[in-house]
């Protein structure tokens, strides 16, 4: 099993903030016996804080690159009156985190999106002159088109085609796993029920044709 | 209060325990019950599931949406602390020329892994404990079935068990009056019950460590202590003090309202109710110490809050610190009477590890797309499961000893990968038509996850890396393991059944045979074996009773002990051998003999 893919870029930001707090290391320079960990040290990775979440990382993207996330993340999804649009609850800025955060596979998710929004930009600018944000909503969707599918795509866009895919399974995790949508997915759990487990409705037994089962 | 965050012992105890979890935890509530002094040790923090559970926080109130990662492999709200496969500062490494690498699991709190597990309480059967009378291979018990019913029964009344009893070969009816009634099947569920049925494979209720009622607690306090009026009395009011499970919240995260199984919920409580268990918490312990007659004295442990070493003593030393750690414990315990370690007589301390042999597969169901909202949380585990079918045939198999397959699927609650189908189902799709195909897919697959019975060779142990110490100074293990050909037919099996399974349903399905189907040694978290019981002090490291044969006042009493793995999961045996221990070192107590 690997040890944990914390850069030295994260692990100097725990140590300074443990420092703060006097909970993890000495001052070497000043050669005084260790301090003990306090009996509040928490390790904010393997030892979260619930009622308090941190993110001991940073978060990448800046503001004109959150602002083209948010453009496309409200068109792959967009909001409707049954569920928020993705900017509305913050998909682009979890999206700044996911990227920025130290393991594997955001780490390969980084540069993919990072990339993939400069990449989104020039082509745009080729096409029309404009970054992507100023763009027409037809003109928008009309790149999108042409790179949503990476097995139609052309193959000078595969790089743009690669970049949508992940997007767009990156929206689709960050936006449904947001309480706010899931009613609309049709997820209606996390809430108590007093009482025995109800078990299957009627209609879904009819549906299923499970009568023989129950 | 008796958790001694103060490090000051107060008085001379009768008993140390090393560890919480549920060998640790079940022998300190028992002993403690009876007038016992007991010290408990563990190595992680002080862990309180009533104030720090997470019970209905969402993924967005957490980092990456609560995914699993390698500090959170279970995910951010896990119910565990400081730990997983990998804890900061006390690695452990892989044998020069093993064939797999090892994943060792650790918690760094109160209550060890009871705090996080699957809560699946299934007894081990007749079978389970003449393994090797049966087909040859692995290990026979020193006890049969019929000596640990008595404490099954025992624990389940304590710890409060859903399941139903269906009579199947190997698979033990619990007697009238103690099992609760299971939760109704889900949907997903209840459709593999009925695709099983044309592959001759039962799907019954499951028995797991949860609350489906109110424990009637006087009725089941005075059954488990019918001349103990103390006992009776702490038990019956901490029995009627849990709550019914409310059908929501995973129960990986642990339960505040202590419906489920813990050992901090149910084990802990009534046992510092009796003011006989004082607890250090964040105390790591190096070796059990021994005077010059070879008896034991105490142990040594360090105070990880100070970096200091520090000594307690006791009449009986009792380790269950779990299987690899205990081991560790024994190994390092070296000195000119026992110079290969504590209790290692037979050498046998460190050797026959075994975990479950898991594999898994899952598939979209089509027929369950589109179905209408239903909450399906549930008991937030299983509610049913299919025990081992295959006894009859198990000469044609190829492969000794069987499996129960675990179910799983539909509608649980939204995480990021809940939707990674629809990179399948539908490319180049988004805007409005893409909310179309995230409500048709959602919850529409099911994924059936196997756990078999690993047989114990000669290729599977730990034991001290020669060069290596942890961050507290203590020697570290290193690991050496190869499958045998038995757990990689039978997990060709598993794959194969699968997806079997999930074609019957309707849907589509690839197996993955041979050694590539087989999750990690260490990944399922069931490992046994490496200070075996036994009937002779030559081939064994403890007698039935978790008394090791060199060492009469040291117990273990964990999965170390284990001569076998059995498919049904290690915990709620290493209770009843728990309790069963503790009245025979309460005998032993007053008769004087330690």
């Amino acid at each position: 099993m690997n040890d944990s893919t914390l850069s030295r870029r994260d692990v100097f930001k725990l140590i300074a903030a443990a420092s703060a707090t006097g909970a993890m290391f000495s001052d070497p320079v000043q050669a005084k016996p260790p301090k003990p960990l306090t009996r509040e040290f928490r390790n904010a990775l393997s030892d979260p804080d619930f009622a308090h979440p941190s993110i001991p990382w940073e978060k990448p993207l800046g503001e004109s690159e959150l602002a083209t996330l948010a453009v496309l993340v409200d068109l792959i999804l967009p909001g409707d009156d049954q569920s928020p649009a993705p900017s509305a609850i913050g998909v682009p800025d979890f999206l700044n985190e996911w990227i920025g955060a130290p393991y594997q596979e955001n780490r390969e998710d980084y540069e993919i999106l990072r990339g993939g929004l400069a990449w989104l930009n020039t082509y745009s600018f080729q096409r029309h002159k404009k970054p992507f944000v100023e763009l027409s909503e037809p003109q928008q969707t009309g790149i999108l088109d042409r790179i949503c599918d990476p097995s139609k795509a052309a193959p000078e866009l595969a790089q743009g085609a690669r970049f949508f895919s992940k997007l767009r399974m990156l929206t689709l995790g960050g936006y449904y796993s947001h309480s706010a949508t899931w009613k609309s997915l049709g997820y209606v759990g996390n809430t108590p029920i007093a009482g025995a487990y109800p078990g299957v409705p009627a209609e879904i037994i009819r549906i299923l044709g499970l009568e023989g089962e129950i | 209060m008796a958790i001694l965050t103060d490090r000051k012992t107060v008085r001379e105890y009768d008993v140390i325990i090393v560890g919480s979890g549920a060998g640790g935890g079940m022998m300190a509530m028992v002993l403690s019950l009876h007038g016992v002094k007991v010290l408990m040790l563990e190595a992680g923090r002080n862990y309180e599931p009533t104030k720090e559970t997470p019970m209905f926080n969402t993924p967005e109130q957490a980092p990456l949406r609560g995914r699993s990662n390698p500090d959170r492999p279970f995910g951010h709200y896990d119910a565990t602390v400081g730990g997983g496969w990998q804890v900061p500062g006390e690695p452990y490494t892989d044998k020069e020329g093993t064939d797999e690498e090892f994943w060792w699991w650790r918690p760094r709190m109160l209550g060890g892994r009871t705090n996080h597990w699957g809560r699946i309480s299934l007894r081990f059967g007749d079978y389970d404990f003449k393994p090797k009378s049966r087909d040859g291979l692995g290990f026979d018990w020193p006890i049969s079935y019929q000596d640990l019913a008595p404490y099954y029964d025992k624990t389940e009344l304590m710890v409060g068990i859903y399941g139903s009893n269906e009579g199947l070969e190997n698979t033990p009816d619990s007697p009238a009056g103690i099992l609760q009634t299971p939760p109704k099947p889900r949907a997903g569920e209840l459709l593999t019950k009925k695709h099983c049925k044309g592959l001759n494979i039962p799907v019954i209720p499951i028995h797991r460590a949860v609350l489906s009622e109110k424990l009637d607690g006087p009725a089941r306090a005075a059954i488990l202590f019918p001349n103990n009026p103390l006992a009776r009395k702490l038990v019956a009011e901490d029995m009627t003090a849990r709550a019914a499970c409310f059908w929501a919240t995973d129960c990986g995260r642990g339960c505040s309202i202590r419906a489920n199984f813990q050992s901090t919920t149910v084990l802990l409580p009534p046992a510092l109710a009796s003011g006989n268990l004082d607890i250090i918490t964040d105390a790591m312990v190096r070796e059990v110490l021994t005077d010059a007659s070879g008896k034991a004295i105490g142990v040594h442990y360090i105070d990880k809050p100070t970096r200091v070493d520090a000594i307690a003593k006791a009449r009986v030393v009792i380790l269950s610190a779990s299987t690899c750690e205990t081991a560790r414990i024994l190994l390092n315990s070296k000195s000119t009477l026992f110079p290969n370690g504590l209790a290692n007589s037979s050498g046998q301390v460190g050797r026959n590890l075994t975990d479950s042999v898991g594999s898994s597969l899952g598939g979209h169901i089509p027929a369950m797309e589109s179905l209408p909202p239903c909450n399906e949380d549930g008991a937030g585990g299983n509610h049913v499961y299919s025990p081992w079918w295959n006894y009859k045939n198990q000469e044609k198999l190829g492969f000794a000893r069987g499996y129960h397959i675990e179910i799983n699927g539909g509608r649980s609650m939204p995480g990021m990968a809940s939707l990674g189908i629809l990179d399948e189902t539908s490319p180049g799709v988004y805007g409005k038509k893409l909310k179309e195909e995230a409500r048709r897919y959602y919850g529409a697959n099911m994924r059936f996850a196997g756990r078999g019975e690993m047989i114990p060779n000669e290729h599977c142990y730990c034991e001290l890396d020669p060069s290596r110490v942890d961050q507290w100074g203590i020697p570290i293990l290193r690991f050496h393991w190869k499958w045998s050909e038995h757990e990689i037919g039978q997990a060709t099996h598993m794959q194969n059944t699968f997806a079997e399974i999930i074609r019957s349903m309707g849907g589509k399905a690839t197996p993955r045979p041979g050694r590539a189907a087989l999750n990690k040694p260490g990944e399922i978290i069931h490992e046994a074996g490496t200070a075996r019981m036994g009937s002779s002090s030559k081939d064994s490291v403890v007698n039935s009773f978790g008394q090791t044969w060199d060492v009469k006042n040291l117990f273990l009493m964990d999965a170390s002990v284990l001569p076998s793995n059995p498919d049904k999961n290690l915990t709620l045996t290493v209770m009843a051998l728990a309790w069963r221990s503790a009245e025979y070192l309460l005998d032993e107590l007053k008769s004087g003999n330690l």
